[in-house]
């Protein structure tokens, strides 16, 4: 049997609330309402089983009206009804079809898509375009980093364009989000190479997501190019690196650490793979030349609270000495706005970062930077026509307050060195490409370029000071490009080891002289 | 020796604060109403972004009053993270009470959106939105005055919805053509953002060799005056008296002619307002960006839930305990102490990390929550029984 009960009060629905409670409860609480207010909306359900009925003996009850709340509610119920919820809801579905369809010639402009994965669809059909694979994160935590080597891509690809594409044939990019979760990319690489049937590919930034990649790379041989500074201890035949090696970026950085700043060094990283081979290296380098790791300390991603640290910082290192920053993300600008809170100020603290460029200093502040150092090849303040010119197109596509880094600057050689490939090999067949690689030069913005045999780039290494307007001024730079070593030799495991893929019989890691 | 402990001392109650100040809000929107926000983290990055905008708008007026940004921002980030909740609440969270799987999905599914709006979020956004919210929702307010309102709402609806948001993206595409990057550049962007604390707040006071963080000193201060506001509001304002008794009993409440939604709307208004400030007190220590929240939201959830859930004063305790805990065994504080027990230090010293830290005091919470489940402060009283 079901039961209106009608009673009053201002507050109306208010005792649907009363649903969770056992039944006798309910009944006081209707029975209270009825009796304290005046009469005029509020409704509740109550079912009631026969075992129950007892408990309304004390009740009241206008059945007239019990029947004219059953009456509306029913109505409530049919008002949006099965048949006009079908009605409905496709003529808004179609709408909004219709819409997407207008407006698909600036589909780029609304607000729709900002958000999801483009594909540029403005191929002019499948016969005079290439291919290639754009795969990065452009949701998630890195899509902070990656979003701008994106654009660096996009660029070259629509200079290359403009210049009359490769060997007659306009580069359509395709991109992928990899969503900064390792699993992800995986998958759209294999869609990439499979579905998209992609000539190459530039993607990844952290060193989990390309190790993610790689078994599907091997397994296709297809190539992907990889644009970011890495700890190195890998060599395979289908990745070309075109950032920096650790020979090229964190060795030199700590020799000049040690002749210029101490000896003492205090190494923070964040709690992942980079930073701990990172700090392996930095320890055993320093044993060699004798520097002295006085302490390390590892923060979880995106962990800001450093307070911890920089107590073990000031108990070991009393007088000053020197810290070695590998950390990632977000903690970056907790700890230098920390330590400046703390007094561990960059004259008797320095502190050399390989992780922070141009970018990462607009987002931390200058003011809590300024007097650090950073270690990369490439920042914006090179002085060379090549450098003057990518930092113009830059900002002339994307905005005068955009600025350049080294990752940035990597990809867009990636993408010239390829096409130059492709020019040499007459053919996008992949194999020819990673033959015709082999020895390829390029005058980049750092200067001039050679892929080397070892797929890794001869780059040039620069330290740079971080100045009041959030610009690196260049106060150490190698007078020649750095020849790249992928195997450390500081590492007992791989001293000794080298890489050649110009020639099969010694492959990714063969024992060198 | 008395340095060290008041270093560590100092140094723990500074942890313990930002934990404190993060969780306030969670306390009142979790431990009051029940309602498991995972947008939490997101009202606190909205607040910092708000200091952002404030700390540019006086960056422009310059001067003396620059110095002083933080108080105003601290306001605006109340005012607008409190705004963001009202309508959080009377949009989502309202039709979900008493559903905390539902209220967890939905929310979490907020927090995605609020994290790629400041992302992507650019004048043609905002006015695409503007014209939407004012031709759907004007629409149905100038046609609810209608006496057969009722009768045609679905009719209107139906022809609004796609009517509206079709002008409104139209419009959003004409402006994109016609002012090209003027209009479609993202406010913020994806980047992380720079607040700079004004020149009082950077730096420290020193203490012989210690120096005690200007910043720090800011955040204690602040979440003292928070804690306090809060006490004074819930004691002793007839909203707070209210408030209390919503969460006591509601039913019983909504007999006595308590307006229980408006005191839910208000209650949840107040605790997104305090993730707002503790939002622009995380912007002096840390960055501000879109994942800026989702740094915070397992540690606030962790103190709310240590603490008691429902009880205030369980909070503090739990947010002082655990930042106190975190810094000893992660400075080797504690290992130091302990260098005469040879095997104790050596377990200490092996945790004596952030991350290993952090692995320990979680090791602990959970040993702790098997212990006592409800938390340091449990719950008493008719609600939970029922």
């Amino acid at each position: 049997m079901r039961v209106a009960v009608l009673t009053t009060n201002l507050l109306a629905y208010i005792g649907a609330t009363t649903g969770g409670l056992p039944l006798r409860t309910r009944l006081y609480y209707i029975e209270a309402l009825r009796k304290s207010c005046k009469y005029q909306v509020f409704v509740s359900y109550v079912t009631i089983s026969p075992r129950d009925l007892h408990y309304y003996n004390g009740l009241t009850m206008n059945v007239s009206l019990v029947g004219l709340i059953q009456l509306g509610v029913q109505n409530m119920a049919r008002r949006l009804g099965r048949r006009k919820f079908i009605l409905y809801g496709s003529a808004t579905l179609g709408t909004s079809l219709l819409l997407k369809a207008c407006a698909k010639p600036s589909a780029n402009t609304t607000e729709t898509t900002t958000t999801t994965t483009t594909t540029n669809t403005s191929s002019t059909g499948g016969g005079d375009t290439i291919k290639v694979g754009i795969l990065h994160s452009l949701s998630g935590t890195m899509a902070i980093s990656e979003k701008s080597v994106v654009d660096a891509e996009q660029l070259a690809i629509e200079e290359i364009n403009a210049a009359g594409g490769v060997l007659g044939k306009k580069i359509q990019p395709i991109l992928e989000d990899g969503a900064s979760d390792w699993p992800t990319f995986a998958e759209k690489a294999k869609k990439l190479i499979d579905q998209d049937k992609v000539a190459t590919i530039f993607g990844c930034w952290t060193s989990a997501s390309r190790k993610a990649v790689l078994p599907v790379f091997e397994q296709k041989k297809h190539l992907l190019w990889y644009p970011v500074q890495y700890e190195g201890q890998e060599c395979s035949q289908d990745i070309f690196y075109t950032g920096a090696a650790p020979n090229q970026q964190i060795e030199p950085a700590v020799d000049w650490l040690l002749q210029n700043k101490g000896k003492d060094f205090f190494l923070v990283g964040s709690d992942y793979v980079f930073p701990r081979t990172a700090n392996t290296i930095i320890k055993a380098q320093l044993a060699a030349k004798g520097g002295k790791t006085v302490g390390e300390d590892y923060l979880p991603l995106g962990n800001t609270e450093v307070t911890p640290i920089i107590t073990k910082i000031k108990a070991v290192l009393p007088n000053g000495g020197v810290i070695f920053n590998t950390l990632n993300g977000d903690s970056n600008v907790a700890l230098f706005k920390q330590m400046q809170g703390a007094g561990l100020t960059p004259d008797k603290y320095p502190s050399m970062s390989v992780s922070i460029a141009e970018e990462e200093v607009k987002a931390i502040g200058p003011e809590f930077l300024k007097g650090h150092y950073a270690s990369w090849n490439y920042f914006q303040t090179v002085d060379t026509p090549a450098n003057k010119k990518f930092v113009q197109a830059f900002k002339k596509k994307y905005g005068e307050n955009r600025v350049t880094n080294d990752p940035m600057e990597a990809a867009y050689i990636a993408v010239y060195l390829w096409k130059q490939a492709v020019e040499k090999a007459k053919t996008t067949d992949i194999a020819a490409v990673k033959k015709a690689a082999l020895g390829q030069t390029f005058d980049a913005p750092e200067g001039k370029i050679t892929l080397e045999n070892n797929h890794h780039l001869a780059k040039f290494v620069r330290i740079g000071e971080v100045g009041e307007d959030g610009l690196f001024k260049i106060v150490y730079s190698s007078k020649e490009a750095v020849k790249p070593i992928p195997w450390n030799q500081y590492v007992a495991e791989t001293k000794g080891y080298a890489c050649d893929w110009s020639n099969p019989n010694k492959g990714g890691k063969y024992k060198g002289t | 020796m008395i340095t060290g402990l008041f270093e560590a001392l100092f140094n723990g109650i500074s942890i313990g604060a930002v934990l404190l100040i993060a969780a306030l809000g969670l306390a009142i929107v979790f431990g009051l109403m029940g309602v498991i926000n995972l947008a939490h983290g997101e009202l606190m990055m909205l607040g910092a972004y708000t200091t952002f905008v404030v700390q540019n708008g006086f960056k422009i007026l310059g001067g003396p009053l620059f110095e002083f940004y933080i108080l105003f921002a601290l306001v605006f980030a109340f005012l607008v993270t409190a705004a963001v909740g009202f309508i959080l609440e009377r949009g989502v969270i309202r039709y979900l009470y008493g559903r905390p799987l539902e209220t967890l999905l939905a929310t979490w599914g907020v927090s995605l959106i609020l994290q790629q709006f400041v992302r992507s979020v650019n004048w043609v956004l905002v006015i695409g939105i503007a014209l939407f919210c004012l031709l759907f929702f004007g629409a149905m307010w100038i046609l609810s005055r209608r006496p057969d309102f009722q009768r045609i709402r679905n009719w209107v609806v139906a022809v609004m919805l796609p009517l509206s948001l079709g002008i409104a993206g139209a419009t959003g595409a004409f402006l994109g053509q016609s002012f090209q990057l003027a209009v479609t550049q993202p406010w913020f962007g994806a980047q992380n953002l720079d607040v700079t604390a004004p020149s009082w707040l950077r730096g420290g006071l020193p203490i012989g060799s210690f120096q005690l963080p200007y910043a720090r000193l800011f955040i204690i201060g602040l979440t003292i005056v928070c804690v306090v506001g809060i006490y004074v509001f819930l004691q002793l304002t007839p909203w707070g008296l209210r408030i209390r008794a919503v969460t006591q009993n509601r039913s019983m409440s909504a007999c006595l002619g308590i307006p229980t939604e408006k005191v839910d709307a208000l209650t949840f208004a107040l605790g997104s307002g305090l993730a707002g400030v503790a939002g622009c007190a995380i912007s002096l220590l840390g960055s501000v960006g879109p994942n800026t929240g989702q740094n915070y939201i397992v540690d606030t959830f962790m103190v709310v839930v240590v603490g008691g859930v429902g009880k205030l004063v369980g909070t503090i305790v739990a947010a002082m305990a655990i930042g106190t805990a975190n810094y000893l065994i992660g400075s080797g504080t504690l290992a130091l102490l302990l260098t005469p027990v040879k095997p104790l230090a050596d377990i200490f010293t092996f945790f004596a990390t952030t991350s290993m830290a952090k692995v320990l005091v979680f090791a602990l919470i959970i040993a702790f929550l098997q212990v006592r489940p409800g938390g340091i402060f449990p719950q008493k009283g008719r609600t939970v029984d029922a």
